[in-house]
């Protein structure tokens, strides 16, 4: 086999490169070869830290939004649902919220009062909070779900509407104010220095702060085990062949007896779950529940990293490490594009151009894989 | 004579696997040469190459003596070759005369000049005796009609050589009448024609020369008169048939496997009451429309019932097809595209698709994929599956003939009791239905049941033990194999005489 690899032509060998699952790694490494002599600032340790911390909660948001695609559905109430379960965990815990804020809420007197929320200071108070916001999760994934399953309403509409009314909900809820004085115990999810790198002369003994490099963090570790396990998921069992039959071909799945129902529920569920839990690791590095988490373009910058990576929007096809590599590669742009200095609306441009041009590269692919066959 | 089309040593490989290898042959003016060919025997491949659609890799072609080499259907049509497909290539929601201008709507002054595009119309639908009106919308058309339109198109795009693949299929006894007719005007206004058809007594009737290809390979090409039709079948299958079918091995076994009684649901089936054994073949006949598909579709629990009973090996099964699967039923349905395979998933994946649960371990379900590969290729030989790689290579590469053996296949690693058949060999060519009516055979054989649903008469009366007879949601009739007779049977299926 090596024999013949070695003979094969410039060519086929570049086509193996564009084949590959790590096409996007590679895209990835030659991006930072090419921008490091012109903005060195990308690979010093602050940024590779800042990169990381960025990746980690996007990784899981998109690890869900993986699975909706790839039974050929879109799931656009992941951002409403971290807003809502950021919102719900916030006001659990919080230790003290601003009465002039605060009054004008629905929840003034009922949740929140001047003390904070109703398990500020409780002994495994965060837990429960955890647990609710799960709870809540799991019941938006669940409507969405049982809404495309049993009524066969589209996912696009279905989850514009479940978006449309959380976030305002979420907004509702705190008249649009963030809900800080969060306890310890939930803030270091979004730390936790696990292990830390030092950059910087032996000799000085005293640590500026800001030398340290948190390197392995909570939301790294989270990240992985979650990235791990979807891949597990998707890729090598039972559940994760019946999803892909599902986008492939639904009627096919039907006739053969998958339980379509249940696994489109289950994986609408999987994906409010994610948006859960990418949600609580911002909050607990921002240190509030704020209602206008997961606005803005956030949604589409998840779509855009799990279609770069290569996951299909008509369903059928994605693998996890695509996605992952597709958010490396997208975390990696947005933070080139503000060393350049470049203003919101110029890097919005930007990186329009690039998901673009990565729609293109996947319509090669594609041909590149269908000559191959032949 | 003078020479239209030559081609010399043309050869194509899809997925390693050749499709066609050197062929060799020319193509005179004037005249009509019917190719013939089991599916898979690259009759589409060299469609392709010649229509532009496929790049050869290797060999020539000429066109009136010059080198041809199409590089997409754009240079075949300004050559002068014409495409009547199967599945007609028509916008059904635009008018006759739009689809002929499609590729170019002439123009004055800016505007689209419909007073030339009428009338340019009404000129070629005049020759082919056609009198309906340009504006007319395709989708209002008989099928017969809208092959017609499309020959129109292939007159309008000057076409001096037209291809025919299948073109009777979707067409009544007259409607054929009338497109042969047709062929016969174009050939004697010196048009050529390819002839592609499974319809071996239409190549008869219509070419002055045949081409029989089998295995990618041309096996044998002469003057259309040297053919008979026993002929033909021997060389494109490559030996001589026995038959058209297989002998049944078995008798039906007295116990019952499904029990259906007086199933209605308003509107669909009304009263229908319904048995097969085990090892029993059952036919059931009847014209489109005739509830049919509605029928077994209840029977899997796709669709629901409003009264009556179901009972397989004596219990009653929930409602939904998980459940039917469960107790041992099959179903291939006649949709192969649409609910039958996953087309760009590989054929392995098919395969494993209704039994993914056997091949996971443990909570988690892991898939094992060790046993998955040996099981697929386990069917693959089973079946005989015509494939490079059933691992990799997705099931929309395959002939029609082997993707059905892929449907059936999915369904056998299950071992279910009672399969459901419905319309099994549409689409599939004559050595490759009798692969499937083997396959059938096999079932009953072991034990199994059968409803085999179609609307050929022929492999009905071929294969079945029992046939029954339904016209519009109602059993008409039923009757033992001893008693066959093709008559009664039609009888019953038009409800003229209610035996």
């Amino acid at each position: 086999m090596t024999a013949i690899r070695t003979k094969r032509s410039l060519a086929a060998r570049a086509a193996d490169v564009f084949l590959s699952d790590y096409f996007i790694f590679y895209l990835c490494i030659a991006f930072i070869i090419v921008l490091a002599p012109f903005l060195p600032v990308l690979i010093a340790p602050a940024n590779a830290v800042n990169i990381m911390s960025n990746m980690w909660p996007l990784l899981i948001v998109a690890i869900g939004q993986t699975f909706v695609l790839a039974i050929g559905g879109i799931d656009l109430s992941q951002g409403a649902v971290m807003a809502v379960t950021a919102v719900i965990g916030a006001m659990l815990i919080t230790l003290a919220v601003d009465p002039v804020t605060f009054m004008r809420t629905p929840l003034w007197g009922l949740i929140l009062t001047e003390q904070g929320g109703p398990l500020a200071g409780v002994t495994g108070g965060v837990l429960l909070a955890l647990v609710m916001m799960l709870l809540a999760a799991v019941l938006i994934g669940l409507f969405n779900g049982a809404s495309v399953a049993l009524f066969d309403l589209p996912p696009f509409m279905v989850t514009l509407v479940t978006m449309m009314t959380l976030s305002a909900f979420a907004l509702w809820l705190t008249q649009s104010g963030n809900i800080a004085n969060l306890p310890d115990d939930f803030t270091r999810l979004g730390r936790g220095d696990l292990v830390s790198v030092y950059f910087g002369a032996k000799e000085e003994s005293q640590l500026a702060r800001r030398q340290v490099y948190s390197f392995v963090t909570f939301p790294m570790v989270i990240a992985l085990i979650m990235a791990f396990l979807a891949h597990i998921i998707l890729n090598r069992t039972v559940f994760g062949a019946r999803v892909l039959a599902i986008g492939m071909n639904r009627k096919a799945a039907v006739i053969s007896g998958i339980p379509v129902r249940r696994i489109v529920i289950a994986v609408f569920v999987l994906s409010a779950v994610c948006a859960m839990i990418g949600g609580l690791l911002y909050s607990a590095r921002l240190e509030a529940g704020r209602p206008t988490l997961g606005g803005g373009t956030f949604l589409l910058d998840v779509i855009a990293a799990s279609v770069i990576g290569g996951t299909s929007l008509f369903g059928g096809k994605a693998k996890i490490i695509w996605t992952f590599f597709g958010v490396l590669f997208y975390v990696l742009m947005s933070s080139a594009l503000s060393a350049m200095n470049l203003s919101a609306f110029q890097i919005d441009m930007v990186k329009g151009g690039i998901i673009l041009g990565a729609a293109l590269l996947d319509v090669f692919r594609t041909w590149l894989k269908r000559e191959r066959l032949q | 004579m003078n020479e239209l089309l030559a081609v010399k040593n043309l050869s194509k490989a899809w997925f390693g696997v050749p499709a066609n290898s050197n062929l060799s042959f020319s193509i005179a003016q004037g005249t009509v040469t019917g190719i013939i060919g089991q599916n898979g025997a690259g009759k589409s491949t060299l469609m392709g190459m010649l229509g532009g659609t496929v790049l050869p890799s290797g060999g020539e072609m000429f066109w009136r003596g010059q080198p041809y080499q199409p590089r997409d259907a754009a240079d075949a049509i300004k050559a002068g070759i014409g495409f009547i497909h199967q599945e007609l290539n028509l916008f059904t929601n635009l008018s006759v005369a739009e689809n002929l201008y499609i590729d170019g709507f002439p123009r004055r002054m800016g505007l689209i000049d419909w007073k030339a595009i009428t009338q340019r119309t009404r000129e070629i639908l005049a020759r082919l005796d056609l009198d309906f009106d340009p504006m007319i919308q395709v989708g209002r058309l008989s099928p017969g009609e809208r092959q017609l339109v499309e020959i129109a198109r292939a007159l309008h795009n000057e076409a001096s050589l037209l291809i025919f693949d299948e073109p009777t299929t979707s067409l009544t006894p007259r409607e054929t009448e009338r497109l042969f007719a047709t062929i016969d005007g174009l050939k004697a206004e010196g048009r050529t024609i390819i002839y592609i058809s499974h319809i071996l007594s239409d190549v008869q009737r219509l070419a002055d020369r045949v081409i029989v290809l089998r295995d990618g390979k041309l096996v044998e090409q002469g003057p259309a008169d040297q053919f008979t039709i026993p002929l033909m079948i021997r060389s494109m299958i490559g030996r001589d048939m026995g038959g058209l079918f297989p002998a049944r091995s078995n008798k039906p076994q007295p116990d019952p496997i499904l029990v259906a009684q007086n199933l209605t649901q308003p509107g669909v089936v009304e009263d229908v009451s319904l048995t097969i054994h085990k090892g029993e073949i059952v036919g059931l006949f009847g014209l489109m429309g005739s509830g049919r598909t509605e029928l077994a579709r209840i029977l899997f629990g796709l669709d629901p019932f409003q009264s009556g009973r179901i009972s397989i090996e004596g219990k009653s099964p929930e409602q939904g097809p998980r459940a039917r699967i469960e107790a041992g039923m099959a179903f291939v349905t006649e949709e192969r595209r649409a609910e039958g395979l996953m087309m760009d998933a590989s054929i392995a994946e098919n395969l494993t698709l209704v039994q993914l649960d056997g091949f996971g371990a443990g909570r988690l379900g892991i898939l094992d994929r060790w046993s998955m590969v040996e099981r697929t290729e386990q069917s693959r030989t089973e079946l005989s599956i015509k494939a490079a790689n059933i691992q990799e290579q997705p099931a929309k590469a395959l002939s029609g003939g082997n993707q059905q053996k892929v449907v059936i296949g999915k369904w056998q690693i299950g071992n279910p009791r009672l399969f459901i058949l419905d319309e099994p060999t549409r689409g599939v060519d004559v050595g490759a239905k009798f692969e499937i009516y083997s396959l059938v055979d096999k079932i009953a054989a072991e034990g199994g049941g059968v409803l085999m649903i179609s609307s050929e008469l022929d492999e009905l009366l071929g294969m079945a033990d029992r046939i029954v007879v339904m016209n519009r949601g109602e059993v008409t009739g039923e009757i033992a194999r001893e008693q066959f007779d093709r008559e009664r049977i039609l009888a019953m299926a038009f409800r003229e005489v209610i035996a």
